[in-house]
């Protein structure tokens, strides 16, 4: 969105510079139960993006005073490692880490039942190993996994993807190139099961018509996504029956 | 929780997968919306007359009234212990729940910090705080012995229906053995204690296949050579 290149992010038959058509995402993988640690944990990469999820809790809330008496509070702390972008990434929080920490929190509390555990704290760690743009949608997707895995109540798992505008064409799932160069962004997760919007977000600068087609395909590839999720969680405890017999 | 009388094919489902849209209701972890039943949590499919609901695989343990659980005392006030039982919550053993008789301020005479109780829930209200005594038959402070913990939706696993595998491992292996709802298990026995933990953690490995009585009971067998099938019987 910032800066300029001679680049033809979209081709004339609009093959991407990544071999993508417009309307296509990148490849997800996602593994659930990763850490042996945290309560739940997932591992998810989406083309060039390596995100790494864990939850612990329900537990005591501190500090105390952010304890809400009559449901659960969801902490989500965002983080990229200082070797996930091509120049050091300065450790700690900034105004970014921050935001991202915020609407990921506030996306997973619409599906997490926490009205279950008052006073208690759900704390939701998302570590971002390498970034090629779209990783706050990676980030939630990876969480919403961890949370499931860890055996917390929710109504429904939630996808993320972002679509966007380069070239003068609406493109699903930016990558880097496109991210840094294209004119828009739009992140945007959904609860599957409604189709209710928890997280939407917009940098850039798009048409209503073009917003439009761009929130359609992201809805569709959230979809997809969300299949991943669901065949991820069920494989982990599909291996572990087979281990069990194997025993 | 611990309903399972129709076994049916054993399917996982994660949260917000349809669980039935004939009109059944909603069993524990599952919720309606728009006269559907949905799972929410990760879990087995579990029906029950005309309730679906989920078995969860992991998740907190959440204590109930009546539960037995295994606590470690975590910090002492004057008039109450804090107990650490698994749960999101800390759980208060106040002195009028323990079987002596305590002055005001000498809590520390009777239970440390890093001491291992047997507990009972007393009452979970509905802002959960959490009640726990130990003025119950067979409560008491655990000296001596192995601690084993393991996730809480497995300890129904080590009960067995209406307790027998439990039973069975203590008639074979001559153990105490006390297990908490929480998914504490406490071990205390002779040269045979070893055998007992590691049956335990056989059911703890293998929770999710069938025959588990049958095979952990042939383990402990194979692991008890000299011992005649006739003198199990003790305890």
């Amino acid at each position: 969105m910032s800066g300029h290149t001679d680049m033809v992010l979209v081709d004339k038959k609009g093959m991407r510079i990544d071999g993508r058509k417009t309307n296509e995402h990148r490849p997800v993988h996602i593994e659930a139960g990763v850490l042996s640690n945290a309560d739940g944990s997932a591992y998810l990469e989406i083309g060039k993006n390596k995100v790494l999820a864990a939850v612990y809790g329900p537990r005591e809330c501190h500090p105390r005073h952010l304890q809400d008496p009559t449901k659960a509070i969801i902490q989500c702390k965002y983080n990229m490692q200082a070797f996930s972008v091509s120049d050091r990434k300065r450790p700690g929080p900034d105004r970014r880490s921050i935001e991202i920490s915020k609407i990921t929190a506030e996306a997973l509390e619409k599906v997490v039942l926490t009205e279950l555990y008052p006073r208690a704290s759900i704390d939701v760690y998302i570590e971002v190993l390498q970034a090629n743009a779209g990783t706050r949608c990676a980030g939630l997707t990876a969480a919403s996994v961890a949370l499931a895995d860890a055996g917390i109540p929710m109504r429904d798992i939630v996808p993320a993807v972002a679509a966007g505008k380069a070239d003068g064409h609406v493109l699903l799932d930016l990558n880097k190139e496109e991210d840094n160069y294209g004119e828009a962004d739009v992140p945007l997760a959904i609860v599957p099961s409604t189709d209710e919007i928890v997280l939407l977000q917009m940098d850039g600068n798009m048409t209503r018509k073009e917003f439009d087609k761009a929130i359609d395909m992201a809805f569709g590839a959230c979809h997809e996504i969300y299949d991943i999720q669901k065949a991820a969680l069920k494989e982990r405890y599909a291996v572990s029956k087979e281990d069990d017999g194997d025993e | 929780m611990e309903k399972r009388n129709a076994r049916h094919a054993r399917e996982i489902v994660v949260p917000g997968d349809l669980l039935d849209d004939s009109g059944m209701t909603a069993g524990n972890n599952a919720y309606v919306r728009d006269g559907k039943v949905y799972a929410g949590i990760l879990g087995v499919k579990n029906v029950y007359h005309d309730a679906v609901g989920v078995i969860p695989l992991g998740g907190r343990y959440m204590p109930t009234t009546g539960d037995t659980v295994i606590g470690i005392i975590e910090d002492i006030g004057p008039s109450n212990w804090l107990v650490d039982i698994n749960a999101p919550y800390p759980a208060p053993l106040h002195v009028n729940e323990v079987p002596w008789k305590v002055e005001f301020g000498d809590t520390s005479k009777y239970l440390n910090i890093g001491n291992v109780v047997m507990l009972k829930v007393l009452m979970v209200d509905e802002s959960k705080k959490i009640q726990v005594t130990m003025k119950d038959s067979g409560l008491r402070r655990i000296e001596g012995g192995q601690l084993i913990e393991m996730p809480h939706s497995k300890v129904s696993r080590v009960i067995g229906k209406s307790g027998s595998m439990i039973q069975m491992i203590k008639n074979l292996t001559d153990c105490r053995i006390f297990v908490g709802q929480n998914g504490r298990i406490w071990v205390d026995g002779d040269e045979n204690a070893e055998t007992a933990v590691e049956a335990i953690k056989i059911i703890e490995n293998e929770a999710q296949s069938s025959n588990l009585t049958e095979r952990v009971e042939n383990f402990i067998k194979k692991r008890l050579p000299q011992k005649k099938e006739d003198d199990g019987e003790g305890y």
